[in-house]
């Protein structure tokens, strides 16, 4: 009778060194008894304080650490064969050791770290996203508003929105004649689309509630805009504004591999024609790392600025 | 002496494709100013329609709305309403929300303390003061639906138009915040309008308690007095014949003459 419960009770005490379950375990255990009350109860110690944090920390962090060294394990044994094509994780870490350990070195105006490259690839990102935000939320509002408006254009957008951004690239190499121009309208003209469309939709879908009390208050064109539309639609746009960070980090790397200059995708492109396969990897490496990033803060931007919006 | 707020001669026809129904059909009612009128009736019998129009919100196909021998054919904060799922803004907090109204209707002739405390006279009437803080989400429904309340008291407002607004709210809690608008009404003898289709909710509130036939082409049925003295306390009047007597009537009128025919919703 008593092991079933003892068993019970051990299992209870185990989670306890989270603080959370110690509650429940003394209940647990003054309700069975006296051979229970001898498990030691944890103190409400650093450690017992300490130990959830951690646990949290060790759970989210663990499980992709096991998953990238099983990964590099396999890469390294497969590169290792004899008449592999692709270079193992040991042999890239020699070959471009300098470009891994250090982003931000300057040895010549072509010979500079893969920061640098980062960076200015970020910046023609910023310019051309930046625009594409501007006027994806203008001419979202715009359709999410007028039926006519949305009539007109939606089918064009549609059309449009399809279009491979390298598709686009000789039409405005030809309109702009240069590549720096060229390359940042392939990025506004990647990501303009999504933000176009879920803000439209973020600005349909606003409750009709809202716009009464907007009409009762006598709200201005102005007032209502940023007072209830943009409040209101922010789940919508920032899904929008989402996709199109992580659609402008794709078409940037195709986009520069094709018009040249200092950035990022330029070089996997140079290192490619010089056979620097090492060289490739690490680059891959640092566009995902700041893909991620970069998919990481809108979504921290979107429940900061979203926080209360979406649960009513 | 021409009335407060009256409805004159007043019908609605919606028009989809080329089907019209006839929701409202000849409606004229006076309310004088400090008067607290009910409209009841079944549901699909256009009170909501008819409480929109004198919103604003929705325009009337034929007659119209006077308030105080004006035209009104648009929203505004003179006929502030209080929608039946509270309608905050759940990105502002509740004192924000407050705000917002307070902001709109009256920058022009209060300074910004003013309008801070006229903010918090609001909350403080409909006891919110203490969540003034938090958001929406965060309050209960009642709580909600009080902070609706104050928003639309803090316009001002000539009329102040209740749409259902305990119809999503639990006994208790209804039965409590009846009694906190009877309270408001009675310290500051506002004109109201109240949409319900609760019998003793207006038999216990209202002045005159406006009883709406069947739609489509619902018209007023029938208008009854309620003499009962303010303050009215909900105990004392569950055993007052008076009370009883009306309440009667109204569910007559609701279940043998105008019995709701689904159909016809």
């Amino acid at each position: 009778m008593t092991s079933p419960i003892l068993k019970s009770a051990a299992t209870v005490h185990k989670p306890s060194a989270t603080a959370a379950f110690a509650g429940g375990s003394v209940a647990v255990s003054s309700a069975v008894g006296g051979s229970v009350v001898k498990l030691k109860l944890p103190g409400r110690s650093f450690a017992s304080r300490i130990m959830p944090v951690l646990n949290a920390v060790a759970s989210r962090i663990v499980p992709p650490l096991v998953m990238i060294l099983a990964i590099l394990a396999v890469w390294q044994f497969l590169g290792s064969k004899p008449g592999a094509t692709l270079p193992p994780p040991s042999k890239i870490w020699t070959e471009a050791y300098d470009l891994i350990v250090d982003p931000f070195f300057v040895a010549g105006p072509q010979d500079i770290g893969l920061g640098w490259r980062v960076l200015i690839s970020l910046q023609r990102v910023a310019i051309g996203y930046g625009l594409a935000c501007l006027i994806g939320i203008m001419l979202g509002t715009l359709i999410g508003q007028s039926v006519w408006a949305m009539r007109g254009l939606d089918p064009i957008f549609q059309m449009l929105r399809t279009i491979s951004p390298l598709a686009w690239l000789p039409i405005s190499l030809a309109a702009f004649r240069d590549s720096q121009p060229s390359a940042i309208f392939v990025i506004f003209i990647t990501a303009v689309w999504p933000i176009i469309i879920n803000t439209a939709v973020g600005i349909r879908n606003i409750p009709q509630d809202y716009r009464n009390v907007a009409a009762v208050l006598r709200l201005n064109h102005v007032e209502f805009f940023f007072k209830i539309m943009i409040p209101s639609a922010a789940p919508y746009i920032f899904t929008g504004l989402r996709i199109g960070i992580g659609l402008s980090w794709l078409a940037i790397v195709a986009a520069e591999m094709l018009t040249g200059g200092v950035g990022i995708g330029f070089f996997i492109w140079d290192a490619w024609n010089s056979s620097r396969l090492s060289d490739i990897v690490v680059a891959l490496v640092y566009i995902g790392l700041i893909g991620f990033a970069l998919d990481r803060i809108m979504a921290l931007l979107a429940t900061i600025v979203t926080r209360g919006t979406a649960s009513n | 002496m021409s009335p407060y707020l009256k409805i004159d001669h007043l019908s609605k026809t919606f028009t989809r494709g080329s089907q019209s129904t006839e929701v409202l059909s000849d409606i004229t009612l006076s309310i004088e100013k400090g008067e607290f009128v009910s409209i009841i009736g079944h549901s699909g019998c256009g009170k909501s329609t008819l409480l929109n129009i004198v919103a604003g919100l929705v325009s009337s196909t034929t007659g119209g709305v006077l308030l105080e021998n004006r035209e009104v054919n648009e929203p505004g904060p003179d006929r502030a309403v209080v929608f039946q799922n509270h309608s905050l803004l759940p990105w502002l907090t509740v004192y924000d929300n407050v705000r917002l109204a307070v902001d709109k209707v009256s920058s022009s002739v209060k300074t910004r303390t003013e309008r801070h405390d006229w903010t918090m006279h609001n909350l403080n009437l409909v006891q919110m003061s203490h969540a003034k803080d938090k958001r929406p989400a965060e309050i209960s429904g009642g709580m909600k639906q009080r902070v609706g309340i104050a928003r639309a008291l803090a316009m001002e407002p000539k009329v102040l138009l209740l749409d259902e607004p305990f119809g999503a709210l639990d006994a208790l809690t209804r039965a409590h915040l009846q009694d906190s608008v009877m309270a408001i009404h009675e310290r500051i003898g506002n004109t109201v309008m109240m949409i319900t289709h609760d019998v003793d909710e207006a038999v216990l509130l209202s002045d005159r308690i406006v009883m709406m036939t069947n739609g489509p082409c619902a018209t007023i049925g029938e208008v009854l007095e309620v003499p009962l003295p303010r303050p009215r306390v909900r105990l004392a009047l569950a055993a007052d014949p008076t009370y009883l007597k009306r309440r009667h009537r109204v569910l007559e009128f609701l279940y043998e003459r105008h019995r709701f025919v689904e159909a016809a919703a």
